[in-house]
């Protein structure tokens, strides 16, 4: 008999009557009581644990749904546009031409401009508060500082890019002689690179701390220098976890949208340099998914849609895996 | 040894750890604009007036953001409402089953839900809340808002739940307490500092989020209540006034950022201090 | 009146396909104290566990056989009803840390929705804070926090925790281990006062602590019930060469 399935039966043998012992009357009466009210708790732990079952589903049933949407509303322009949409590089709506080239193109420039510019400062951060300070005031303060970034609102980052940084930049550009836009790939990139410092931050300061210090010790017995450890043990150690936390900024900024929206100047048209202005995945979502007016439109921009929710997904799924393989050794 | 090598070694060493020093820091600069900036382009705005009165035509001076503060309240109430009771059981799921092959899915789902694009859930809830209701909703904002809610709270429930020693859900189960009354009872009491912070980081996080509101609050001049309507929140109202041409919606939208920056950062900074206090880890 | 209470049969329990507790047959007296002893990752905890389906608790834990209360059969009932009628005490004193002293006594009552009226409380409290001789200890300080006690008296309040609910039996897992020696003695004289209520199940590592509380023993190894007597027989007497090994010290 396996008994290892709780079935929730109730048989006969569990009737208050041969509960009952011999027992004052009054604990006779207290345990019927108790006896009736449990069974009135079998039905609701039965239930509360099929609840629980279907909130998992439900968690499974969203994503699915997200994708499934995803894909069966960009059918028709798939259809209509076939894979060369990805690659077709002039995008106008009114003369029903559809091609993604601009905007992978403008998402690629800015979120990679973007990460190389972040990473000396993220992974600043991850040594300074990871091996030199882990602890003190200051630098609580200044971990806890790097996480507010995280915390302000990408519309706040787009309309402060927009009043203080875009002059900024476009004084920047008059000096170096290009065409004095200001909004444009640029701007985006210094705004996100600001946006995603967090992400990589944090995880490579924990990374960093996970060093084992014979490791460390070790080296500097050999009579290494602080940083001769840093980059010979500490580095090479965490590297794969430094690794992930910057394919997190990554996919952060990837999918960010309002930001960009604000500073990068939207246009559809190829960036001949990193700062003319163009347009990116999400910003041309952002900006023209209520005024499609055709279903091929609207579903070209879902497909970029579907293309950004891939790549993300993909993006973090490499990153967990990294971090859980990390964590585990 | 050459005496020369090793104080250039350690010169190097020290040099590194100053650039360390000065490029960590330099991080706190661009936030500290931000504040500082919009402190100073927003005190000014603020007022009575302009917390209880809805925006003036272009042209006209004053105006203020009450159908945003409103619309945004609501919007995130109602997301909550949604959001809080499924991410918290989704989490006591998870941290009950650790080895189905079902909880299995649902962590990957989790993790995948928390990396999806904001401007994607907007096309999303789109398809699946504006288009079949026929408009664009409050509702089918807060929707959207609660499923990007729900990856948090359900990770910091489960992260919380599992912490928690196995003797305290023995020494319930050994009273025979059943199953929801040993979670409810027992082991959510305990455990509901975490999960509260979880909740208030979901919401510091929403609060500011304008990508899945294109496509589904949408905006409105004017102060509704109706979540069957389109709803005006702060950060739609900042993105819309913002991207303006007009100074006077430019002052509106100084004042709704300053608003919406104190509440998000109140909200983490609050987080922060009843996490130490109560020594959670997230 | 030596009348059965628990009786089991042919009783086998696992961990997926560890095989923990091999063919168990016994029959334990009411109103006795049982101790169950044998070196560590014998099945003797386990075999405790299954008294009152805690086993079952852990992914992956099966078992078969019969296992009976007052020739009901445990595995037919709902555990509700089985963990109402047995009550346990565990290794590390586990009082709910978010309830006070006076809630941690009536936990099983309160949790479960079973209102009381406030006499019934005080006296629930009191009566069961005295049997487990703690009410002179915390009777001023019954709002204050379960944690703020000691070990022992945390593990006390824990036993009347779970006399509180009127069990027939009471299972100890492994009760004193982590007590310092003088809470362990004030445990330990307890069992003879419970006795005259409950039948008391314990599972001990500690040789000398069996025979000192207990009427009868249960000597497991390698998951099997090796021998099972009168306490005073065992330790003076024993049948099996390995319960001989055993009490004399040739392995642990």
């Amino acid at each position: 008999m396996d008994t290892s399935v709780d079935n929730g039966s109730i048989t006969r043998s569990d009737t208050p009557l041969r509960v009952i012992n011999s027992k004052t009357p009054e604990a006779i009466v207290k345990t019927t009581q108790r006896i009736r009210r449990s069974f009135r708790q079998i039905r609701t732990e039965n239930v509360f644990k099929k609840t629980l079952v279907i909130m998992g589903i439900i968690m499974v049933l969203l994503v699915l749904g997200i994708l499934l949407t995803l894909i069966v509303q960009s059918l028709p322009s798939i259809k209509a546009l076939g894979p060369k949409y990805l690659w077709s590089r002039v995008w106008d709506p009114v003369q029903d031409i559809y091609g993604a080239w601009p905007f992978l193109l403008g998402t690629l420039l800015s979120s990679f401009l973007a990460l190389i510019i972040s990473i000396p400062f993220s992974i600043a951060v991850a040594i300074f508060l990871g091996e030199y300070h882990p602890s003190g005031w200051l630098p609580n303060l200044l971990k806890n500082t790097v996480e507010l970034i995280a915390a302000v609102p990408s519309v706040i980052y787009g309309f402060w890019g927009l009043a203080v940084l875009v002059p900024i930049v476009r004084n920047f550009e008059t000096h170096i002689g290009v065409e004095p836009v200001g909004v444009g790939i640029f701007s985006s990139s210094l705004i996100l690179a600001v946006m995603i410092i967090p992400y990589a931050a944090s995880l490579g300061r924990s990374m960093i701390q996970m060093v084992p210090s014979p490791l460390k010790e070790a080296a500097y017995g050999l009579g290494a220098t602080r940083w001769e450890v840093i980059r010979s043990v500490v580095l090479p150690y965490t590297k794969s976890g430094l690794f992930a936390g910057i394919l997190l900024s990554l996919g952060r900024a990837l999918g960010e949208t309002m930001a960009v929206t604000m500073v990068i100047g939207n246009t559809s048209i190829i960036p001949k340099n990193i700062f003319a202005p163009g347009n990116t995945m999400a910003s041309v979502i952002a900006n023209e998914f209520t005024e499609a007016d055709k279903a091929v439109y609207l579903s070209a921009l879902i497909e970029l849609g579907l293309v950004l929710f891939l790549v993300t997904v993909v993006i973090n799924m490499i990153g967990k895996k990294i971090i859980d393989r990390f964590t585990n050794e | 040894m050459n005496i020369g090598s090793v104080k250039y070694r350690i010169g190097k060493s020290y040099g590194f750890q100053i650039l360390t020093t000065v490029l960590a820091f330099a991080c706190v600069i661009p936030l500290l604009a931000i504040l500082f900036f919009i402190i100073k382009a927003g005190i000014t705005k603020i007022n009575w007036h302009f917390l209880v009165n809805v925006p003036k035509p272009v042209g006209e001076a004053g105006g203020g953001i009450a159908n945003a503060l409103v619309g945004s309240i609501i919007i995130i109430v109602v997301a909550s409402i949604i959001a809080v009771p499924i991410g918290i059981l989704a989490g006591i799921y998870l941290s009950e089953n650790r080895k189905s092959r079902l909880a299995y899915w649902c962590r990957l789902s989790v993790d995948i839900l928390q990396g999806v694009p904001s401007i994607v859930i907007g096309i999303v809830a789109y398809f699946w809340l504006v288009k079949p209701l026929g408009g664009f909703s409050a509702l089918s904002g807060s929707v959207a808002l609660a499923i990007m809610m729900l990856p948090i709270i359900v990770r910091s429930t489960e992260e919380t739940l599992k912490l928690l020693p196995d003797s305290l859900k023995e020494a319930a189960f050994a009273l025979g307490m059943p199953f929801h009354r040993v979670i409810f009872k027992v082991i959510v009491p305990v455990g509901i500092s975490g999960i509260l912070s979880g909740v208030m980081l979901s919401v510091a996080r929403i609060t500011g989020e304008t990508a899945p509101l294109l496509f589904t609050a949408f905006g409105n001049p004017y102060l509704s209540t109706n979540i069957t309507k389109p709803m005006h929140s702060l950060p739609l109202l900042i993105f819309n006034y913002a991207t303006s041409p007009y100074n006077d919606w430019h002052d509106l939208a100084w004042g709704a950022s300053l608003i919406l920056l104190l509440w998000v950062l109140f909200l983490n900074i609050f987080t922060k201090l009843i996490t130490r206090k109560w020594k959670v880890q997230l | 009146m030596e009348s059965t209470i628990i009786k089991s049969r042919d009783f086998n329990a696992s961990f997926g396909s560890n095989h923990v507790v091999k063919n168990v047959n016994i029959d334990i007296p009411r109103n006795h104290v049982i101790a169950v002893m044998g070196p560590s990752g014998c099945g003797k905890t386990t075999y405790l566990r299954c008294i009152n389906r805690m086993h079952e608790l852990i992914p992956g834990a099966t078992s078969s056989g019969e296992m009976k209360i007052n020739d009901e059969n445990i595995y037919e009932m709902h555990p509700i009803f089985v963990r109402l009628k047995i009550g346990m005490v565990f290794q590390r004193p586990n009082p709910f840390p978010n309830l006070s002293i006076y809630d941690n006594v009536i936990a099983g009552y309160k949790l479960n929705g079973i209102k009381l009226a406030k006499a019934d409380r005080d006296r629930i409290v009191e009566h069961s804070l005295t049997r487990v001789a703690l009410w002179n200890e915390v009777k001023d300080s019954l709002t204050k926090k379960g944690s703020f006690l000691s070990g022992g008296q945390q593990q006390r309040l824990c036993i009347a925790r779970a006399v509180a609910m009127e069990p027939e039996v009471l299972l100890f897992d492994e009760p004193t281990s982590a007590l310092d020696p003088i809470s362990t003695s004030t445990v330990e004289e307890l069992f003879h006062e419970l006795k005259t209520n409950y039948t008391l199940i314990i599972v001990t590592h500690n040789m000398q602590q069996a025979a000192r509380v207990s009427d009868k023993t249960a000597f497991f190894y390698l998951g099997e019930l090796v021998e099972y007597d009168e306490t005073k027989t065992m330790f003076t007497n024993p049948k099996d060469n390995r319960t001989q090994n055993y009490i004399t010290g040739r392995f642990s």
